[in-house]
């Protein structure tokens, strides 16, 4: 297997042993810094040392940047809470119940993955039946379809398991209204049905969350299903945090792997236990590994993932990406959309976007 | 070591190897580029600036040709830790957006700050800002009061701390626009202008050198006195009205970059801030008339 580098190794410590950054040197504190705000966690690592107490510490330039790390996450914190108040609002008197995914999911249940996560938009699952009467009901408060192009609009509607983003109007707030959590075309097929019967009531808020499996499996499924697997590291985290608080309720870890069978999901969470173990030491019991081992992919396909995804998943140094890497970025992209599309689709799809990267479209 | 401690090829031959390492006031960035001609003008306009060698800077920008094609398409971009910033453009028009990358790294990343969109310059200890929209004439103003012996802090961003109300200087060149350009010129015979970059999406942009002076004094205090919102039309009597602080609280917000991000300590830095300062609005024409307003009013302080 291909290792992901000395680089990389101290993004990785940072995230998977917080303490660690306390004896950096100022050059590897500038090579953090940079890999951590490539990679979105700049803030998670700025949150987890000041719960530490590290901060004060820390010399003058990284103060700074933690800080200020701090602040952009309290504000995008203050307006995610407000962003969902606001979808709650206007679809109240609705019969559908509101599911929040994740970001919004992590930060209203008071999970741990919501430390120093900004979520750039509102994710939010609703019963396919409901589909025209939420939309309708955003629409008539502020939201608007920010993708006017026929194929876009049928992109979403006829293939993909979401409306196309709706932005307001006046808070530019995205709601990314679900209706599954995987495609229509996808090859895996977890049933939304399932996730319902499931789900657990965040109080008396009216809304919604994922059961602690689920939403395991439904990062999982994001990060290596129909995500772009470079932009998983962050999802490969959130997985991490999860995995560690849910572990405490006996239950949790025995009715995993179960459960991923029944959604169809034991593929997804193979990657995301042995990625997650691997990368972040994430801690998992020797029975569930040895269970969702025997979903993994045949030895060429485990192979050639083994060897791709932790250099994609990870960024290099930032001045010298290592020759090979965009090509394995490239081959995981077109993997991700593989599974995403049957194939005539998928033709269809990439050559419309090769198309358009080489001649946008106004606006675009 | 200055930057004009060495020579133009000495520098040239940095910028495009292992990059040049620049200290303006409170920042200090790395820059690397493979765009040949902003040598020659980026080591005139920062001559005076500390060249330094930390393990830590807060930001690497790179400038180089965009894309496999850009032998033919002759188009350049700005990249930070391997993501462009701002849209591509031809070469010409790179130093602008070497300026404008800066500003962007500063409006998304600084919130040590408090960060208003305004000019600012300061004579005594005391800071004259100058907010409002491109085209409200703040550069023009801030050049020439800058040429009349005002210290330079930026034309461009307020740096202000939250805690102690200073005003952080970064002392970099001044950004002029179109007509604005022949207009200071004429003023102050004696500015050094980089080139122009006569095609950018705001037209034609040169930069004026901060002055010696501006940059050996860049720690100086300067702390906020006068607010001004001007408004340059070409037909407008020179006026200078007093607004309520309500008023100027409400429009520096909103020319304010992280007035949101910083929440609570967004307002209650505002809020102190216009407590301490007299606000007005400066409608002109004519910039001697307008100078002789503005330094009116620093008179004026003196006196009482």
């Amino acid at each position: 297997m291909r290792s992901a580098g000395h680089h990389s190794q101290i993004l990785l410590k940072a995230l998977a042993d917080p303490a660690s950054i306390r004896g950096l040197s100022l050059g590897e504190w500038d090579l953090l810094l940079r890999q951590a705000r490539t990679a979105k966690v700049l803030a998670r690592i700025a949150i987890l040392a000041a719960d530490m107490g590290l901060i004060g510490g820390f010399p003058e330039k990284v103060r700074e940047s933690l800080e200020a790390a701090r602040k952009i996450f309290a504000y995008r914190q203050r307006i995610l809470r407000w962003e969902v108040g606001r979808i709650q609002a206007a679809l109240h008197g609705l019969e559908s119940p509101i599911l929040l995914l994740k970001g919004a999911a992590y930060e209203l249940a008071g999970l741990p993955p919501a430390r120093g996560r900004i979520a750039s938009d509102v994710d939010i699952m609703i019963p396919e039946s409901a589909l025209p009467s939420v939309e309708a009901a955003l629409l008539r408060h502020g939201w608007e379809h920010s993708l006017l192009e026929p194929y876009d609009q049928r992109y979403f509607r006829d293939w993909m398991h979401e409306l196309p983003p709706l932005v307001h109007r006046d808070r530019d707030g995205i709601v990314d209204v679900h209706h599954a959590i995987l495609p229509r075309t996808s090859r895996l097929k977890p049933d939304a049905a399932k996730l319902w019967s499931s789900a657990v009531a965040l109080g008396d808020s009216g809304l919604f969350v994922l059961s602690p499996a689920d939403m395991v499996l439904h990062s999982a499924a994001h990060a290596f299903h129909d995500g772009e697997i470079a932009l998983a590291l962050r999802d490969l985290v959130d997985i991490h945090d999860l995995l560690l608080h849910f572990c405490r309720q006996p239950d949790f870890w025995p009715n995993l792997a179960p459960r991923a069978a029944t959604l169809d999901l034991s593929r997804p969470l193979y990657y995301a236990l042995r990625y997650a173990a691997l990368m972040l030491g994430t801690p998992v019991p020797e029975d569930v590994a040895a269970e969702v081992r025997r979903r993994a992919p045949g030895g060429l396909v485990r192979a050639a993932m083994d060897r791709l995804v932790p250099g994609v998943l990870t960024p290099d140094h930032p001045d010298e990406p290592p020759p090979g890497q965009s090509r394995a970025t490239l081959l995981l992209y077109i993997r991700s959309h593989w599974l995403k599309m049957p194939p005539a689709l998928l033709t269809v799809h990439l050559c419309r976007k090769a198309l358009f990267r080489h001649f946008p479209r106004e606006g675009v | 070591m200055k930057v004009g401690d060495i020579s133009v090829s000495d520098f040239a031959g940095l910028l495009a190897s292992q990059g040049v390492t620049i200290q303006t006031g409170p920042f200090v960035f790395r820059l690397t580029s493979h765009i040949p001609s902003i040598a020659a003008p980026v080591w005139r306009l920062y001559r005076d600036f500390p060249l330094i060698e930390p393990d830590l800077v807060d930001f690497h920008l790179v400038l180089r040709p965009a894309g496999r094609f850009a032998r033919f398409t002759g188009r350049c971009e700005v990249v930070i830790d391997a993501r462009r910033i701002l849209s591509v453009f031809k070469s010409p028009a790179a130093l602008p957006h070497l300026e404008w990358a800066l500003n962007w790294w500063i409006y998304n990343y600084a919130h040590q700050f408090f960060i208003v969109h305004a000019a600012v310059v300061e004579r005594d200890g005391k800071a004259i800002l100058l907010c409002g929209p491109p085209g409200s004439g703040k550069s023009t103003l801030c050049a020439a009061l800058v040429a009349r012996g005002w210290r330079l802090l930026s034309d461009e961003v307020a740096l202000v701390c939250p805690d102690t109300l200073k005003i952080f200087a970064t002392a970099r060149p001044i950004s002029l626009k179109n007509e604005s350009i022949e207009v200071i010129e004429r003023f102050a015979p004696s500015a050094v202008f980089g080139p122009r970059a006569l095609e950018t999406h705001k037209g034609i942009v040169a930069h004026v050198a901060p002055p010696e002076q501006s940059v050996r004094h860049i720690n100086a205090d300067a702390h906020p006195c006068w607010i001004l919102f001007p408004s340059y039309a070409a037909d407008a009597a020179t006026r200078l009205t007093p607004i309520p602080k309500a008023r100027a609280f409400l429009r520096a917000a909103s020319d304010a970059f992280n007035y949101q991000i910083l929440g609570a300590q967004g307002f209650r830095t505002l809020a102190a801030m216009i407590d301490r300062c007299s606000c007005f609005e400066l409608a002109y024409a004519d910039l001697t008339e307008a100078l002789k307003v503005i330094e009116g009013l620093g008179q004026q302080a003196h006196r009482a």
